[in-house]
């Protein structure tokens, strides 16, 4: 009787699955859709004789902005995990003077709209000369991540065992010698959420790659989709398969690293 | 895949969140504490110190510089604009686009988190019961919003279009003609405001499931001896005790949605006219949008979003503290 209404609730779940993951099948579902038929009405439910012509066009044209892409997420990794860790490190464990302050500025930092900070990066940026450069991007990319880095290490760091602290300073460690060789190894799937963070973020920013790399020789994957709507309307195979192949980084995140999403998710936003 | 035991270790990696923000020793300790460890504390903080007034401080700076002037791309480069202290405010103040563009931000914002936090919680509700498959279900759900937002706005705009999209075509075949989602004035802000929720029942799922997992099952186990039925349970138990987590969900919804920019620019660029221009968008497109950046106005639209997120900062704040308190 249990196991009945289990199964029952199973066909009930797959039901919402389907509906909520529907604009993902289409998305894929177009992508493979020969480029006469892509006017048809009504349009083919099924790929019904798929074609990779959409994946051809979107690998030929848009590798260069994949790499892009990863450069810049991989850098804004690093860069977010180096100033998060030890400020984390500071807050939480050697009681920085002002940390509540700190931390208060970054919960108010994360809640700054992307377009502001998107102004003022362009008006410094019009005078370093970082404008359409892809190391001004991975900075501007970086303030996304570095508030909820900071936020998530303290909190993690906070709720560590005191007596691994105190046996590594009767030891003799300094706080260098602990942060790097007790923090750190024990703060790995914090620093796991936050790289995944830090990455899905940079990978999937607009705003900032709209507004300070428009003009570069190096663009982004999501500007040059952007782009692609603009110049090739018709070629929605293409467009659909560009969209397929740059969602492949949160599908394979999604799959290896999913419990560190939904702690991601739920960290500093609530108290569990 | 995730197991009840996979998702509890997830929540303990963070879960320090327990203690969350450590408390302040008291000053007579403070104080006895040799200066040395505040040093070491400054040295760790430094590069986000530095960080935070580089990259947060100055750009927030040269945003208010911005709206108390009168830059244009010229005056831009060379840095010699007018000031004109409130002009820009008074300007945006006074503009017609002003109260449609703050109808439009309420409508975008109140109408998306009603439906993605109803919906969120049903399907939170849902997906408490542990049946076959719950969990990488579940793990499902978070893909739309891990993917990048243009790649969901685009294939909403596609999905959405006027003769090929397979929206119309499925109401087609109920007999209801062809709907310009998209470019029509009437149902461009509702198309948007429908993509949106779709973006973020992920999101209100995952928090306010985490939330659902913190009251203890026997609760239920004695509302249910008690003779009560899953809609009693639901009304006396999982509202009341999931409210903390039920306000920061929406707070932070709040505070999201108010910045969206991207789903609304990619799917119609704040048009047709101005149908879909919410503040964010507003200042997007003076700023960037058109061949001629207006940053000044931009700027003042911005900060005025900018005082509205810190509003919901300090709010967020004692929300925190009267958790924290309980």
């Amino acid at each position: 009787m249990t196991a009945r209404r289990a199964w029952w609730k199973t066909v009930l779940g797959l039901v919402f699955t389907g509906i909520m993951l529907f604009p993902v099948y289409w998305m894929f579902n177009v992508s493979l859709t020969q480029t006469s038929d892509l006017r048809s009405s009504p349009p083919h439910w099924f790929p019904w004789a798929p074609t990779f012509e959409g994946y051809a066009t979107a690998l030929d044209q848009q590798l260069p902005a994949l790499g892009t892409s990863l450069l810049i997420g991989l850098s804004t990794v690093v860069l977010t995990v180096l100033i998060a860790a030890p400020a984390g490190y500071a807050i939480a464990l050697l009681n920085l003077r002002g940390g509540r302050v700190l931390s208060f500025g970054l919960i108010v930092a994360q809640m700054i709209p992307a377009v502001v900070m998107a102004m003022g990066f362009y008006a410094i940026y019009v005078r370093l000369g970082l404008l359409n450069t892809v190391g001004g991007l991975i900075l501007a990319n970086s303030t996304i991540a570095v508030p909820f880095g900071v936020l998530l290490y303290t909190a993690f760091m906070a709720g560590m065992p005191k007596e691994l602290l105190q046996a590594a300073r009767v030891d003799g460690a300094g706080a260098w010698r602990t942060f790097i060789s007790v923090v750190l190894p024990v703060s790995r799937n914090s620093t796991i959420t936050v790289a995944l963070f830090a990455f899905l973020w940079a990978w999937s920013d607009f705003i900032f790659a709209s507004t300070l790399n428009r003009n570069g020789d190096m663009i982004p994957i999501t500007l040059s989709i952007y782009q692609y709507i603009g110049n090739n309307t018709t070629q929605w195979n293409a467009i659909m398969a560009t969209a397929v192949v740059a969602s492949i980084p949160a599908t394979v995140l999604l799959v290896l690293a999913q419990r560190y999403v939904a702690a991601g998710v739920t960290a500093g936003s609530v108290k569990d | 895949m995730t197991t009840l035991a996979d998702t509890k270790a997830g929540r303990g990696s963070t879960g320090g969140a327990g203690s969350d923000v450590p408390p302040a020793p008291p000053e007579k300790l403070r104080r006895r504490r040799p200066h040395g460890a505040q040093w070491a504390a400054i040295g760790f903080a430094a590069p986000l110190l530095a960080y935070l007034a580089m990259f947060y401080a100055y750009p927030l700076w040269r945003n208010i510089d911005l709206s108390t002037h009168d830059y244009n791309i010229r005056a831009f480069v060379q840095g010699d604009a007018d000031f004109v202290g409130w002009q820009n405010y008074a300007e945006i103040f006074s503009s017609s686009l002003f109260a449609q563009a703050l109808a439009n931000t309420a409508f975008f914002t109140i109408v998306s988190i009603a439906f993605q936090f109803s919906l969120g919680l049903a399907l939170a509700v849902f997906f408490r019961n542990y049946f076959p498959l719950s969990a990488p279900l579940r793990a499902l759900f978070l893909m739309p919003w891990l993917l990048p937002l243009i790649v969901s706005a685009s294939t909403w705009s596609w999905m959405l279009n006027s003769e090929n999209g397979i929206v119309n075509s499925f109401l087609g075949a109920f007999g209801i003609g062809q709907i310009n989602w998209l470019t029509s004035p009437e149902t461009a802000l509702l198309s948007v405001t429908l993509a949106n929720i779709w973006l973020g029942i992920p999101f209100n799922l995952v928090i306010l499931y985490s939330g659902l997992q913190n009251i203890p099952d026997d609760v239920y186990e004695a509302a249910s001896l008690d003779g009560a039925g899953a809609w009693r349970q639901f009304w006396s138990i999982t509202f009341p005790l999931l409210r903390p987590v039920s306000a920061i969900t929406l707070l932070l919804g709040l505070v999201y949605t108010l910045k969206v920019v991207d789903v609304i620019w990619v799917m119609t660029a704040g048009g047709p006219g101005s149908s879909t221009t919410t503040l964010a968008i507003w200042s997007y497109r003076e700023a960037f949008g058109t061949g001629q950046p207006d940053f000044s106005p931009a700027a003042a639209v911005g900060n005025i979003l900018i005082l509205v997120a810190l509003l919901f900062g300090v709010l967020h704040l004692q929300l925190q503290r009267r958790q924290e308190a309980r």
